[in-house]
């Protein structure tokens, strides 16, 4: 797996939720074996992306390594990691100072 | 086989050969036997010995609760597991911090177990063993599809599958004993393929 930065997607912001109160981020990395449709579907399914974000960040994953493709809570990224590991993506938590 | 194809009001459709079924349901079987989670010790006897008349009727003192839900969840292992094809289909939630990996995984890991279980023996539930006609509501083809990637998972780490799969498969000579699991490989990508595409 290459080390190539995480892909920047656009995170859901507003004022009652800087990105500095969510240091924490569900990160997806690339895979040899999952389906690139499949893949776009899980973001879909889980995360309730529109199609056209869910496909962006399953070609970010997949041209870049990895993507980061959730922000907030440390809890909820480790929920997002789980599901995410039951749909068999490889998916990590990272705090990111 | 006929591929999956979307069924009107939610879920897909498809034809299997009985030998397609037959190969399904044994390697799904094989992922059921991978993920069930290892037994493990019985809890102590929660009889109290210094108390031989019991305390039915009693309210268990608010000390036992945390055993009691450590006994009905038990901690799993801390470590990955040393199969590389178990440490894929339950991998670290953490890259960079083996000790949160650790924790996470501790509390985790037969939760997702059991959930691979699961999906596992909805798959099998609903794959006649004769093959022929499957339908499935949109619930069931969620289990398929998961249940169908961690064989693609278990059968990828084997083979030591990369993004160049089909030069990978093309090197090879149709009497290489890696011949026929490719081609296995394949098709379980192609009936995944239609499965998404049918419920998407």
């Amino acid at each position: 797996m290459t080390s190539a930065a995480p892909a920047e997607v656009d995170l859901p912001r507003s004022a009652d939720n800087p990105v500095s109160d969510k240091p924490w981020v569900t990160i997806v990395w690339n895979d040899p074996v999952n389906l690139m449709s499949y893949v776009t579907y899980v973001f879909q399914h889980v995360f309730g992306y529109p199609k056209k974000k869910a496909t962006k960040l399953m070609l970010d994953v997949h041209h870049k390594g990895k993507a980061v493709v959730a922000a907030g809570a440390r809890e909820a990224m480790e929920h997002n990691v789980e599901v995410l590991h039951g749909y068999g993506l490889w998916a990590t938590v990272r705090h990111d100072t | 086989m006929e591929p999956f194809r979307s069924v009107r009001g939610g879920g897909a459709r498809a034809w299997l050969a009985a030998a397609e079924a037959s190969l399904l349901r044994n390697l799904v079987g094989q992922i059921m036997t991978l993920v069930e989670p290892e037994p493990r010790d019985q809890p102590k006897d929660p009889k109290d010995p210094k108390d031989p008349n019991g305390s039915a009727g009693q309210m268990t003192p608010l000390d036992d609760l945390a055993e009691l839900e450590a006994m009905l969840h038990p901690p799993g292992a801390a470590q990955a597991p040393d199969d590389p094809v178990l440490a894929r289909l339950l991998p670290d939630a953490y890259s960079d911090d083996p000790e949160a990996a650790g924790e996470f995984r501790k509390y985790t890991e037969p939760a997702l177990r059991s959930a691979k279980y699961e999906v596992a023996r909805q798959m099998l539930d609903t794959l006649p063993e004769a093959g022929g006609r499957i339908q499935l509501t949109k619930e069931q083809g969620l289990a398929w599809l998961k249940a169908l990637n961690d064989v693609r998972l278990a059968l990828g780490v084997r083979l030591g599958v990369t993004e160049d799969f089909e030069e990978q498969w093309g090197r090879l000579k149709p009497d290489d004993p890696q011949w026929a699991a490719y081609e296995v490989y394949a098709w379980l990508g192609a009936v995944q393929e239609s499965l998404v595409q049918a419920l998407a």
